[in-house]
């Protein structure tokens, strides 16, 4: 029999995560092999081509292109200071009006283009260092791009998130999943920290936890109205990693008042007191990634519950959380995978399973509106 | 195996959301081809398992599941291709647009003439153009160089002057590109692919500039002289690079490029994977061609939506693609929101919405865009926002399908678009003869009269136009299979896949004072002859059924025009279809929308009452009625 498969996010008691840490040009790898890093290490390095900047020698002195490699003053690859001549006219005579034509930029002359006369000038190269992220250990080198970093974790997958990389304690805020975070709970000792809620942030008590200098926060809804305010503007394409807005957000469940999944809330509860890394970057597209928390734990902690959602094979028995309305957030156990397709409510004829909830009551759910949960 | 003895076939089409797959039978019976079943899985190229294949497998499953055969091999390693008889297919075939597709950024020296050419080019081809870089396009040379560096795309097309004509402008912009040294979005060590198909005097300087920082390759000029453009070389390069390049670098491709084909004499014949819009263009052209009529079709996919057109224009078809990259119903569907304007989207909600709940409904749909919605309320909001991804589409088909800019000028079907006015678009709804939807929200709307409500709200056909969906979302494999069996694919597409939903009349023109738009007298197919009126502001549904025809006049008010020109009298046949006839009385230039909420919803619930597109509880949904 064919299999179901379903995509769905990881949540990770304890999972060895490898993170692979790149470089966006070549450059030089600073670790080695079975090194152990700090998330703030240093594992590679390089340097971004400078901005150009385009520079047409030849209109500026008004002499024909072909005429300027007898004028220039510099030559391709030398470095240049702002307000250093690159060419100078002959001038009447060989001696009056001269024109100059100044570098505007520190850097380097790159290219001289003798067709169309122009000059590319090249600001210093921008260095780009990359660190570790995670604490852990270095298990692969890629020669001259980066490294890949393992690290021993709790592991939990967001559904989507704002803002970049941060690290932090662990704070829970809430003390139930179906808990909304209020103003009352960002205290000053929230600074610093990745605070974890319950089931929604408002705006303005996530403007309150901004201002209190709160790392990150991790809750399992949000209202994309608020997001819009926040943003300043409408998401448009789920492309994010590199918002500036003082923290770093991510949803757990959805938009929405969302209740978090009792597993994710249990665990991070589990890990209170503990450092995390967190990145919001989110890209809902191919290649799909989403946000995460990383929880690196001592060596020697084995895993005291599996339970993991994550994508897989789906078969009768499997354990599953639908993803749709109207059964939004509920956990069951597929009771029957008919592979006829079937009407629902909106009467489309859809590919569906029979989900047995916790109460025992089945019911018809469309197939794509399930998530796999290990365990 | 040769095509005349070739009993069962299977195609896939990887989605970006879903892979789809059918299997295609030989009936003896009927002496056709015919389509046996049908399969689908959420398509795999995403983490975790991060391999196309899978998704192919899974969807190949389940025609087995409902099949009871085999057609995979036994360990489930590939499509079982068969040499001879036995378990298996004999021939298998798949088309493509996960992975994001093929997006590239193309350059030309003036935007609105080589630019665009190489846009169109590319468009051709089955790209998602992200970028048109050109020598006059406002932008700083240093702004340029960041944004090819920002979007990272998997090609680049150069083009750039006539041939003899300007060198230096083509050179400048072969610096801009080396200057930004773009790396594909696929592995650090690959060099990007570049095109140049410009000026032939400048492929000496722009090889010393390119040469050896990029894969260069050097085709004819694209726009060789002002009156003509020569896409051909151009598209079929892309295709060629997108194939070794881009495609064997996603997720599985490698292996599943492996698959698709056949045997022919004992010996393995590979089908190369064609891009999913490459595919339906192709069928959409061949249906022009065949019924010598205009056309126009619509993809809308999960990511992108595709129109495609093919117009009439001093005598000659002309064939025009375009993709709007970001408007689709999934990964995209936000950005509809966002391009669109939330009062655009719920001005098509025959209820009551709360915005903040709407928004986070559609958010969700974002994040999770692999489902589907259950429930009636739900599916009513995402065909809202369907309407207006496809009124935004066929806006920027409009924008693209012109013209070669300033001059006359002649082009071959596929390549090119002819003028009969400079830089006028070609789509004229009014010369339309059949719109034909297609992607999972039209083609597997619950009802048929949903699907076309959809199509007529959005592209507003003017006068006489017929209206068509694809049965179950098959364009795609009947594209690339009538490259293998053009019979196979011609049987399987007049049988199973395209289905008539019926004629839609639409009055075009501006009457203040007018009773009625127009009146049409039918004679039915069982003989009596009926009259109706098409009366502003309403809809009216006639049943005739499909293949039923009623000999028809339509005689328009003094300066509203049905297809004969203003006030003329139209006489000809009105088809059916599996939804009817369609009267459409709402306006064509303008269309009449009420602007007042609770008009507006009445006015909706009413239209949707008249094609009976909903059960009766949507009336009482967002608190109503």
């Amino acid at each position: 029999m064919a299999f179901a498969y379903t995509p769905g996010l990881r949540v990770a008691d304890v999972a060895d995560v490898s993170k692979t840490r790149r470089l966006p040009l070549k450059g030089e790898v600073l670790v080695n092999v079975g090194d152990v890093i700090k998330s703030d290490t240093i594992v590679a390095r390089t340097e971004l081509p400078g901005n150009v900047k385009m520079f047409n020698i030849a209109n500026m002195l008004g002499v024909p292109p072909s005429d300027i490699p007898e004028l220039l003053l510099k030559k391709e690859g030398e470095p240049i200071n702002a307000d250093e001549p690159l060419a100078q006219s002959k001038g009447l005579f060989g001696k009056y009006f001269k024109n100059t034509v100044k570098s505007p930029i520190d850097g380097v002359f790159e290219t001289f283009n003798e067709i169309t006369g122009q000059a590319v000038l090249r600001e210093p190269p921008i260095p780009v260092e990359i660190d570790g992220y995670v604490n852990g250990k270095i298990t692969e080198v890629l020669p001259g791009e980066g490294v890949v970093v393992e690290t021993h974790c709790t592991f939990v997958q967001g559904i989507f998130g704002i803002g970049g990389e941060v690290r932090g304690e662990l704070k829970m805020v809430c003390s139930r999943p179906d808990e909304e975070i209020t103003a009352d709970k960002i205290t000053a000792d929230c600074k610093g920290k990745i605070i974890i809620g319950g089931n929604y942030i408002s705006y303005s008590v996530l403007q309150k936890a901004i201002d209190t200098g709160v790392n990150a926060i991790v809750v399992g809804g949000f209202d994309d109205q608020d997001l819009k305010s926040l943003l300043g503007f409408d998401l448009g394409v789920a492309i994010t990693g590199h918002e500036k807005f003082g923290s770093t957000l991510i949803l757990t469940e959805g938009f929405g008042r969302m209740t978090m999944a009792e597993g994710t809330f249990e665990l991070l509860q589990k890990r209170e007191g503990m450092i995390a890394s967190v990145n919001g970057a989110t890209q809902i597209r191919a290649g799909v990634m989403r946000p995460e928390i990383v929880v690196p734990l001592p060596a020697d902690t084995r895993s005291e519950q599996t339970s993991t959602r994550q994508a897989g094979a789906m078969d009768i028995g499997s354990s599953i959380r639908c993803i749709r309305s109207p059964y939004f957030g509920m956990i069951g156990k597929v009771a029957a995978l008919p592979p006829e397709l079937q009407v629902v409510d909106s009467e489309a004829k859809v590919r569906v399973l029979e989900v047995e909830f916790d109460h025992g009551k089945k019911f018809i759910v469309p197939r794509a509106n399930v998530e796999l949960i290990e365990g | 195996m040769d095509a005349e003895r070739m009993q069962t076939i299977l195609a896939t089409d990887c989605g970006s959301t879903t892979t789809k797959s059918i299997l295609i039978e030989y009936s003896e019976e009927a002496g056709r081809y015919r389509l046996a079943r049908r399969g689908e899985a959420p398509t795999t190229v995403e983490a975790p398992a991060e391999d196309v294949t899978m998704g192919v497998l899974n969807a190949v499953g389940e025609i087995e599941d409902l099949e009871g055969r085999r057609f995979l091999k036994p360990d489930e390693s590939g499509v079982n291709v068969r040499e001879g008889s036995g378990d298996g297919v004999d021939l298998y075939v798949s088309t493509s647009s996960a992975g994001g597709g093929l997006q590239m950024t193309v350059a030309g020296v003036v935007k609105s003439m080589t630019g665009e050419s190489a846009q169109r080019a590319a468009l051709g081809a089955g790209a998602i153009v992200m970028d048109i870089i050109a020598s006059n396009d406002k932008r700083l040379p240093h702004e340029k160089v960041e944004d090819i560096r920002r979007l990272r795309p998997d090609m680049i097309l150069l083009s750039g002057g006539i041939d003899g004509g300007t060198i230096d402008h083509v050179v400048e912009l072969a610096e801009i590109i080396r200057a930004a040294d773009p790396k594909p979005r696929f592995g650090v060590g690959f060099k990007l692919p570049v095109i140049f198909a410009g000026n032939k005097d400048a492929a000496g300087a722009v090889k010393e500039e390119l040469g050896t920082t990029m894969e260069l390759k050097i085709v004819d000029n694209l726009r060789p002289v002002l009156e003509r453009e020569n896409l051909g070389p151009a598209r079929d390069l892309i295709h060629e690079l997108f194939m070794e390049h881009v495609m064997a670098q996603a997720p599985g491709y490698a292996r599943l490029m492996e698959w698709t084909g056949r045997f022919e004499d004992g010996k393995w014949k590979n089908v190369p994977i064609m891009p999913t819009p490459g595919a339906v263009g192709k069928l959409i052209e061949n249906v022009a061609k065949m019924e010598n009529i205009h056309v126009m079709g619509v993809d809308i996919g999960g990511a992108t939506t595709d129109v495609f057109s093919v117009f009439d224009s001093g005598g000659e078809p002309v064939f025009n693609r375009t993709v709007s990259a970001n408007l689709g119903m999934s990964y995209s569907i936000s950005n509809v929101l966002a391009s669109a304007g939330m009062d655009n989207v719920m001005r098509w909600v025959p209820f009551n919405v709360d915005e903040a709940d709407f928004r986070n409904r559609i958010r969700n749909k974002m994040i999770r865009p692999t489902t589907i919605p259950q429930e009636l309320e739900e599916l009513i909001t995402e065909q809202a926002i369907a309407r207006e991804a496809l009124r935004l589409a066929l806006v920027q088909h409009k924008d693209l399908a012109t013209g070669l800019k300033g001059v006359a000028q002649e082009r071959t079907i596929g390549d090119a678009f002819e003028q009969t006015q400079t830089g006028a678009t070609l789509v004229n709804m009014m010369d339309l003869d059949l719109l034909i939807g297609s992607g999972g929200v039209l083609s597997h709307a619950p009802r048929r009269s949903q699907t076309a409500l959809m199509l007529i709200d959005s592209f507003l056909p003017e006068g006489v136009t017929m209206l068509a969906v694809d049965s179950i979302f098959m364009m795609p494999h009947l594209g690339v299979l009538s490259e293998v069996h053009p019979q196979a694919a011609v049987d399987v597409f007049n049988n199973d896949c395209l289905i008539k939903l019926g004629h839609c009349v639409a009055p075009s023109g501006f009457s203040k004072k007018a009773v009625h738009l127009a009146t049409v007298t039918m004679v039915m197919p069982d003989g009596r002859t009926l009259e109706e009126k098409i009366i502003p502001g309403e809809m009216k549904h006639i049943p005739l059924g499909v293949g039923e025809k009623a000999k028809t006049v339509i005689t328009p008010i003094k300066g509203l025009d049905v297809g004969s020109g203003p006030g003329e009298v139209w006489e000809g046949e009105l088809e059916g279809g599996v939804v009817g006839l369609v009267l459409d009385g709402r306006g064509r230039h303008p269309f009449n929308l009420p602007e007042e909420d609770a008009e507006r919803v009445k006015m909706l619930q009413v239209w949707s009452q008249t094609l009976d597109t909903y059960p009766e509880r949507f009336l009482t949904m967002g608190g109503g009625e």
